[in-house]
């Protein structure tokens, strides 16, 4: 038997070494842009007064820290987040932003999100963003943790006061876009292009965001397609199929290839996107160069139609920057309060960047005709003359949800409880 | 019999040191390369990641909170390694923890049963779903003649499915069908942690236990001596009358029931709910550690100390030099890599052929 003391020893190398190389790394490492440590600088807390502009102080800079749930370059949701951070670094001089991508259990295994923000927070951040619905629960921990932390959770409805979920707490607020207007637009876009009258729309998971907007995009479909096409609605089939995730999880959700794959074969012509990655439009693309006529249309970011344009028929995006930065400069200044924010497109141009928090990009593969009457629809969704959420509204079951005359409200848009009829597909999750 | 407990001759300590030492240093010469090529700067990297992993109170001791799985993975680990066995099938052992741990706190989180009864009674839910999982692997072994490695990736996919079938289906929030996870418990059902830290004083104690446990059971008592008899040669134990098949049951029903813990300390002490990956990849990790600290108790502590600091410190490393922190997984996995190498070259140098495996504690 060899004696304790010298496992311990040959045990105890793992840290020697690693010391020494602190020690090592120590000098070196001081000329670089320290950022491992807090800025020392007195910062202004986002809970003070408004401060006296004094001459010495100059406008502070902010630190502001986002948790993205996917790649920041998955040319959807995560990547939109990541853009928008870097316009409000763009337009708030002395802004910064961290971040850390892949925030979830799959891809960070034993880590929380509320864990890598106290992270950010070591970092100097004073606002945290959480990116992802999934981040939900993590992102109320957190805030009400860290009193003195700004909190953004983008999607949820935990700081709307006429919600179901109200918390009020006082460091946290929502913003999210009215992607309903875009899904409405991309339904046209995707009834206005079909050849066989079969749309598929590749869900994520099933939860009251998911519904709504499919659901506006079924509406946008059914109206351009008996309005513009003069076609009857039952010729029109719309199918619903969920993934269990935002993006795709090997092992763990269906996989969006399979599912992109499983609609073009069975004649679904037109494949809308509702997942934050592109899996529909490489899909569609692979056909069409087979032979095939398959168009898609991609969500969340606006440079998604970029990886296969040829059939891509446009990208119903948000731009997350100017609200992101409305409520960073609101922190910088003191005036910052908790709000719950539903923002709308900007309609007199719903492509401005600095104004418009939803927009529609036209893709090229969108044909002339179907430009001119998309154009006309976006007019009459802007103008009011054209109200898909009105009554007579059907959930899948058949019960009457919105009385004929009636405009659905915002309460009963966002929590929607099925899909609508007319809809194929999984209204709850009974896997 | 004789030969069982007669010391083996030994290479001078010294020398077993400087192998050890010399794989690290290829370990981190590796690993340096590694970022090089990333376009790194190493030496910043490593830095970040001590910072990362010992900056803080909380930091260090948010490396004890995911050490406490870990150990607990391993030390049920070090049981079946010393029986001979390699329990691949850890992992569902630890997602059979969670789920049992789950299933119980759902059905009494209703009820008036004081909290701490609740949680007592999923850590105990927790030992025994992870052990009758594992009691299959030794079942299939000892009765069908399945491989426990082959048992075992079988069990860890049936547990994988039976995880996403609960989340999505019987246990799914109301409207939401999610991978996201179950309902997170109340709060009064999470196990209580250090204030203003993450880490639990009654996760850490139960690793601790486990730790003492094994080492103990290992080194002073009848069942350890049989278990590695086995672990030598359990044909020659069997004849010398050794109840071989029980004794393998029984290794793989402590590791099972150790992983199990680790699964409903994730689920009462981390995330407060179930989610797929509950497991964190602790059982593989685990296995690595074992291999690491060369099958001994007292090894295995410091080592698992070491991938833990790594995964916390490499948190580190996307903020600050916008790195993949995959890179935590890089290291270990060269570590092993080297270590095992070593091992190899250690043996060759002395010229005669070696199985360590669990030789003592």
């Amino acid at each position: 038997m060899v004696p304790h003391r010298y496992r311990w020893i040959i045990a105890s190398l793992f840290l020697s070494v690693a010391l020494a190389l602190a020690a090592c790394a120590q000098p070196a490492a001081t000329p670089a842009p320290a950022t491992a440590t807090a800025p020392a600088a007195p910062q202004p807390t986002p809970t003070a007064a408004p401060a006296q502009p004094t001459p010495t102080a100059a406008p502070k800079g902010i630190i502001f820290g986002m948790l993205l749930v996917g790649p920041y370059n998955d040319r959807g949701w995560s990547q939109a987040h990541y853009e928008a951070g870097k316009y409000v670094e763009k337009k708030l001089p002395g802004a910064k932003m961290l971040y850390i991508d892949k925030v979830n259990p799959a891809d960070r295994p034993g880590t929380t999100a509320s864990q890598l923000a106290e992270e950010l927070v070591a970092q100097g951040a004073k606002v945290i963003i959480f990116n992802s619905d999934d981040h939900k629960d993590e992102a109320i921990k957190f805030a009400r943790a860290h009193p003195d932390i700004v909190v953004i959770h983008a999607s949820g409805d935990d700081a709307w006061k006429e919600g179901k979920n109200y918390k009020g707490i006082p460091n946290l607020a929502n913003v999210m876009g009215q992607m309903e207007y875009g899904k409405m637009i991309a339904g046209c876009a995707a009834a206005l292009t079909t050849q066989t009258g079969k749309i598929g729309y590749l869900g994520p998971l099933i939860n009251d965001e998911t519904r709504r907007l499919a659901a506006s995009a079924y509406l946008g479909a059914k109206y351009c397609w008996e309005k513009y096409l003069n076609k009857p609605a039952a010729d029109l089939k719309f199918k619903v199929t969920w993934i269990g995730f935002w993006f795709h999880i090997p092992g763990v959700t269906a996989d969006p290839t399979q599912v992109a794959q499983d609609f073009i074969n069975s004649g679904y012509d037109v494949i809308i996107s509702g997942i934050d990655t592109t899996e529909a439009l490489r899909e569609a693309a692979k056909a069409t160069q087979a032979g095939k006529k398959v168009w898609a249309i991609p969500y969340d970011y606006i440079g998604a139609c970029e990886e296969a344009p040829d059939v891509c028929l446009g990208v119903p995006y948000f731009n997350w920057g100017p609200s992101y930065l409305a409520h960073i400069k609101a922190v910088l200044e003191g005036t910052w309060k908790p709000s719950w924010d539903w923002v709308g497109p900007d309609w007199k141009d719903i492509n401005n960047p600095d104004t418009s928090h939803v927009g529609f990009v036209k893709g090229k593969a969108l044909s002339p005709e179907a430009s001119a009457r998309l154009d006309e629809f976006i007019k009459g969704l802007g103008d009011g003359s054209i109200q898909l959420w009105k009554g007579p509204i059907r959930l899948q079951d058949g019960t009457l949800y919105v009385e004929e005359g009636k405009v659905a409200t915002p309460q009963q848009i966002w929590y929607l409880p099925q899909l609508l009829e007319g809809m194929e597909g999984q209204s709850v999750p009974t896997k | 019999m004789k030969e069982v407990l007669l010391p083996r001759a030994r290479p001078s300590r010294w020398v077993e040191f400087g192998f050890q030492g010399l794989s690290i240093l290829m370990a981190l010469l590796f690993t340096t390369l590694v970022l090089l090529m990333a376009g790194a700067p190493p030496i910043e990297a490593y830095r970040q990641v001590l910072e990362g992993a010992f900056g803080s109170l909380k930091r260090a001791t948010d490396i004890l909170v995911a050490w406490v799985p870990l150990m607990l993975v391993t030390s049920g680990l070090l049981l079946t390694f010393t029986a001979g066995l390699w329990n691949i099938g850890v992992e569902g052992q630890i997602v059979l923890g969670a789920i049992a741990a789950t299933g119980l706190m759902r059905a009494l989180q209703e009820t008036s049963l004081p909290p701490s009864l609740i949680l007592i009674l999923a850590m105990a839910a927790g030992m025994v779903g992870g052990a009758a999982w594992a009691s299959l692997v030794g079942l299939l072994k000892i009765y069908g003649g399945v491989h426990e490695i082959f048992g075992g990736l079988g069990l860890n996919f049936v547990a994988t499915t039976m995880i996403l079938w609960l989340i999505f289906g019987p246990w799914k929030r109301p409207g939401i069908g999610s991978m996201s996870g179950t309902e997170p418990f109340p709060e009064h059902l999470w196990l209580p942690v250090f204030p203003g830290l993450r880490l639990s004083p009654w996760a850490l104690l139960l690793a601790l236990l486990s730790v003492a446990l094994v080492y103990v059971l290992l080194r002073n008592t009848y069942f350890g001596l049989r278990l590695k008899a086995i672990g030598k040669n359990i044909r020659a134990a069997h004849r010398l009358g050794v109840p071989t098949a029980r004794y393998l049951l029984l290794a793989l029903l402590g590791c099972g029931a150790m992983a199990g813990l680790a699964g409903a300390i994730q689920v009462t002490a981390v995330y407060h709910r179930l989610i797929p990956p509950i497991s964190s990849g602790y059982g593989y990790l685990g296995l690595l550690v074992a291999m690491l600290a060369n099958y001994r108790v007292s090894w295995s502590v410091p080592v698992a100390f070491f991938f833990a600091a790594l995964n916390i410190g490499s948190i580190q490393l996307p903020i600050t030099l916008k790195l993949d922190s995959t890179l935590s997984g890089v290291m270990q996995g060269a570590l092993v890599l080297f270590v095992l190498l070593m091992q190899g070259a250690r043996a060759r140098w002395r010229s005669k052929p070696v199985t360590e495996q669990g030789d003592d504690a």
